[in-house]
């Protein structure tokens, strides 16, 4: 039987410089997105629009801290720890900043790891990946309690001042630890089909009848910086501003 | 499908970026312990944010590897949001000024003119 030949212009065609380049790819026959996998070219188009939904939440949450004539409370002081007899204020939220992203930096290692065909590293990367975000949402769970129970924040009120301080806060960061836990969810699906060699073997997955390929983990990369992503401006907008 | 070229970069660059992160993250929250105030505070705060942020995406997302097409295709849309930004800061000022005007403790309005 003989081979087909090989017709795809992607690798042969050289790339047009700048915006040439672009118009070149855009105005190609079928495929704009060249040298990139569907599922990462479609995963990068939903962060897109999760991008729109996360900014329109903290920019709804500008408007209502700009209209509101009630001081707002000082996230600081709401979000400080008493540790060893010692207030330190906003440490909670410093430390979920560096468990997120630490586990940034190993789903990056898992990805490199996984196109190197390392099943074990990838693996146990992917693990700690998840292990990490599980922290982050248990930290999370007990910032929220506390703000519950011991300050008595809700929704549609609080002590300490505008009563959009408690709507914002858990409509965002429970948009983001909803994400968050997804991921966690999807993480251990993704570390346990490397771990049988899904991958390895091109074997298809429960949802879907494409072939396994280690470029799932990249795609779940994605997904997994972008959480940490939106954390960086919940972090510099909601907790530091 | 063309095959896809691997996004395969050595180690190192992710440990340094790694690095970089948590050193951004400390100064941002070292804003917070040290108590900068005004625009000072918000000027460090969104320096920090851009550049972790910058970070992230160009590297742990891989985009400064990707083509310009796919680059151009998810960065430029976000630039809507800057519209965004700014009707809902016109709006938030509008909201204030009438919520002061109408509600505040100096809006003695005569009755006549009510």
């Amino acid at each position: 039987m003989t081979q087909p030949v090989t017709t795809s212009s992607a690798a042969s065609l050289p790339l047009p410089e700048g915006l040439q380049g672009i118009v070149a790819d855009w105005s190609s026959d079928q495929r704009a997105f060249k040298n990139v996998p569907w599922g990462k070219a479609m995963m990068w188009i939903f962060l897109l629009s999760d991008t729109f939904i996360f900014s329109c939440f903290l920019i709804s949450y500008m408007t209502v801290r700009m209209s509101t004539t009630e001081p707002w409370p000082n996230p600081s002081e709401v979000f400080a720890l008493t540790l060893w007899g010692k207030k330190i204020p906003l440490i909670l939220i410093a430390i979920m900043t560096f468990v997120l992203i630490s586990s940034s930096g190993t789903m990056a290692m898992a990805v490199k790891f996984g196109y190197e065909k390392n099943r074990r590293m990838t693996f146990i990367l992917l693990l700690i990946t998840a292990a990490l975000g599980a922290t982050f949402v248990g930290m999370q769970a007990f910032e929220w309690t506390k703000l519950i129970v011991e300050e008595g924040v809700r929704p549609w009120g609080n002590p300490m001042g505008a009563a959009q301080f408690g709507s914002s806060f858990f409509m965002i960061t429970g948009f983001h630890g909803t994400h968050v836990s997804i991921g966690v969810i999807f993480l251990i699906i993704v570390a346990v089909k490397v771990l049988r060699g899904d991958l390895d073997h091109e074997r298809p997955g429960f949802l879907t009848g494409r072939k396994g390929n280690y470029e799932i983990v990249e795609t779940m990369g994605l997904y997994w910086h972008f959480v940490d992503l939106v954390w960086v401006f919940i972090f510099a907008f909601f907790y530091l501003w | 499908m063309a095959h896809a070229q691997a996004q395969q970069h050595p180690i190192g660059i992710y440990l340094k970026i790694w690095g970089l992160l948590f050193i951004l993250s400390t100064a941002s929250y070292l804003v917070d312990y040290f108590h900068f105030q005004g625009y000072l505070r918000w000027f460090l705060i969104v320096v920090f944010m851009l550049l972790k942020a910058g970070l992230i995406v160009s590297v742990f997302m891989h985009m400064i590897w990707e083509r310009l097409a796919l680059m151009y295709a998810i960065l430029v849309p976000t630039l809507l949001l800057i519209v965004l930004l700014g009707i809902g800061a016109l709006e938030g000022n509008y909201t204030f000024f009438t919520r002061g005007a109408f509600f505040g403790p100096a809006a003695h309005v005569p009755a006549q003119h009510r």
